[in-house]
């Protein structure tokens, strides 16, 4: 069983390239499992690079290294407390926004520094995209105007094309059935699952290549949680998802690559397989056990 | 051993339900006592406020016809005439006030709100502010009257605009740094995460949701610049005439109602009830027109907190 696992994205990976032979799927796939044993990663997308932050003078993060493979869904986990809410937010600049805190270190992103002076923070957030822990629509604005507030306000104008975006966005997140005849309504209205997937279609709007999820579903209540994690298995075939969550079965279904953390640190990153069958570390192997956390 | 502490254990428990259980009736008359003592502090502060309306509105109402609210005042002691000038005049001022105070007092509260942080440069402005929000409105008079009346030569509408407006931003400013806080955070960090420009979030996310809090402030300080009269006698004066231009004097409800009321003759007496009642009437109607616009914007969802 845990052998088909393996094999099964490497599949994936290859399907694109066209019909093969048989012959040399079955070479393709034994080289490729082989060589994914110890080097899970199909692309970086992002590379973490000695990652530090700070909350005043309390230490967050303490020299996190990552790299987090394209189009594929990225667990944080850990206990309260950990820094995987920090680390997500270290990956869109969005933490040094919180008053009193910093971070310094490398995050790379297709080759550029979102950390480099050059980078204006503002801008590399329209390629990130982020949902938050709480759903938190815009509370004065509609279904439409909640998913289109990100191209309006940054500057699109084409009235055509924002409809469109709003309406593939809304599919993509899976709301659309539902809200398709009160587009209108305030976005409010609506319950907090749904609150939530109209988070992401916002977020979806923008186009985004990495999207980060704080605990998406902790406000959720279990069908809602679960709409959500079916979506982030339809979005990671063409995003790269990073997920943060304290639920373990959660981490286990969603994610491909999983990390553990506590204290501030990087305890142990791998396949989510192998961190919760094989954990290397004896902290991972007391957390995915139930031991503490 | 065990059996020792399960015992203390269900003691202590019995006495600690025993003490709840008269703690619960203590407390369900002092529950009694504190909300009849509530109700009758609310009866004591509607009784003068009804009193007023009531005794405004029988004495007023005499005066009331079309020669009353159009008309100019007649000459002294002599009956008919009205307050035409005076509405006119307070409609100018007050609206001329507003259109300076308001956006200064909106835009001074969006800086300290979300912009400013806990600098000493941003204290010093919010404790200005309360200072001059508890600071006599004649103070206001005599600033006006200084910068701008000796200036210019003459008493007239701007100085009288500047005064009141004076009297607006501090009050505007308070209430609109009090209601974008209450905006909650997440709501900011949304626009942030779409890589929205900071002055667009604050402008067309957090200001409007916090709009409906922010009008009510802005007509609250309208409805106390309407009433003022101190700082309008140093500034605009008060005549006769309806207007004649921004530069001369111009008539004010407050200035007729006091000049209207301080004759001895029984037919001012009336106009002034008369223009009293009008006045509340005035801002009754632009408070309950605000917000009723301002509803039907759109503007007043609550933002959940």
């Amino acid at each position: 069983m845990p052998a088909k696992e393996t094999i099964k994205p490497v599949s994936e990976a290859t399907g694109p390239m066209g019909e093969s032979s048989p012959l040399k799927e079955i070479s393709v796939r034994t080289v490729e499992t082989t060589k994914r044993i110890d080097e899970p990663q199909r692309r970086s997308k992002v590379s973490i690079k000695g990652i530090n932050a700070w909350f005043g003078s309390k230490q967050a993060l303490k020299n996190i290294n990552l790299e987090i493979e394209e189009n594929a869904a990225t667990a944080f986990m850990g206990p309260s407390g950990c820094g995987k809410t920090t680390l997500i937010r270290c990956l869109n600049r969005m933490h040094e926004m919180t008053p009193g805190a910093k971070a310094n270190g490398q995050v790379i992103l297709d080759g550029i520094d979102i950390y480099d002076k050059s980078i204006d923070p503002v801008v590399i957030k329209r390629r990130i995209g982020m949902v938050f822990q709480k759903p938190n629509p815009f509370p004065t604005m509609s279904i439409f105007d909640n998913v289109a507030a990100g191209l309006k306000l940054n500057g699109v104008k084409d009235k055509k094309l924002i409809k469109e975006i709003v309406e593939e966005s809304l599919e993509g997140a899976g709301l659309w059935e539902e809200v398709k005849n009160e587009l209108d309504k305030p976005g409010m209205g609506l319950s907090g699952g749904q609150q939530q997937r109209l988070c992401i279609a916002r977020a979806l709007a923008m186009q985004p290549e990495v999207l980060l999820m704080d605990e998406p579903t902790s406000a959720l209540d279990p069908i809602a949680s679960f709409k959500i994690e079916e979506l982030v298995h339809q979005l990671k075939k063409h995003l790269t998802i990073i997920i943060v969550t304290h639920n373990m079965q959660q981490a286990a279904r969603v994610a491909d690559h999983a990390a553990f953390m506590y204290l501030g640190e990087m305890i142990e990153y791998g396949k989510t397989l192998q961190i919760f069958q094989y954990p290397k570390q004896e902290l991972t192997e007391k957390f995915v056990s139930g031991k503490f956390g | 051993m065990s059996e020792n502490t399960e015992k203390q254990e269900r003691f202590h428990r019995r006495e600690v339900q025993r003490a709840m259980v008269k703690n619960a009736r203590k407390a369900k008359i002092i529950d009694k006592i504190v909300s009849i003592f509530a109700i009758a502090c609310v009866i004591l502060a509607v009784i003068p406020l009804t009193s007023i309306l009531i005794e405004v509105i029988k004495n007023g109402i005499a005066a009331f016809n079309w020669d009353f609210i159009t008309g100019r005042p007649s000459a002294i002691g002599r009956a008919g005439g009205g307050i035409g000038p005076a509405i006119q005049g307070t409609l100018i001022v007050v609206g001329l006030a507003t259109m300076i105070g308001a956006p200064i007092g909106i835009l001074t509260g969006i800086y300290l709100s979300e912009f400013a942080g806990n600098g000493p440069f941003p204290n010093g402005v919010r404790f200005f502010n309360e200072v001059m929000t508890g600071l006599p409105s004649v103070v206001m008079g005599i600033v006006g009257y200084i910068l701008i009346v000796l200036t210019l030569g003459s008493f007239s509408v701007w100085a009288g605009a500047f005064s009141l407006s004076l009297i607006m931003i501090p009050i505007v400013s308070r209430v609109t740094e009090e209601t974008i806080k209450i905006i909650p955070n997440s709501i900011r960090e949304a626009g942030h995460a779409l890589g929205i420009p900071k002055w667009k979030i604050t402008l067309f996310i957090t200001f409007k949701s916090a709009i409906s809090g922010i009008l009510t402030g802005v007509v609250l300080s309208i409805a106390r610049i309407a009433g003022e009269t101190a700082p309008l006698i140093m500034t605009i004066l008060g005549t006769s005439l309806f207007f004649t231009g921004f530069n001369s004097p111009v008539d004010a409800l407050p200035l007729r109602i006091w000049r209207l009321s301080s004759q001895p003759y029984e037919s001012a007496q009336t106009q002034a009830w008369g223009a009293a009642l009008f006045l509340i009437m005035l801002v009754l109607v632009l408070s309950v027109a605000l917000r009723l616009l301002a509803q039907r914007r759109g503007f007043a969802v609550k933002a959940e907190i």
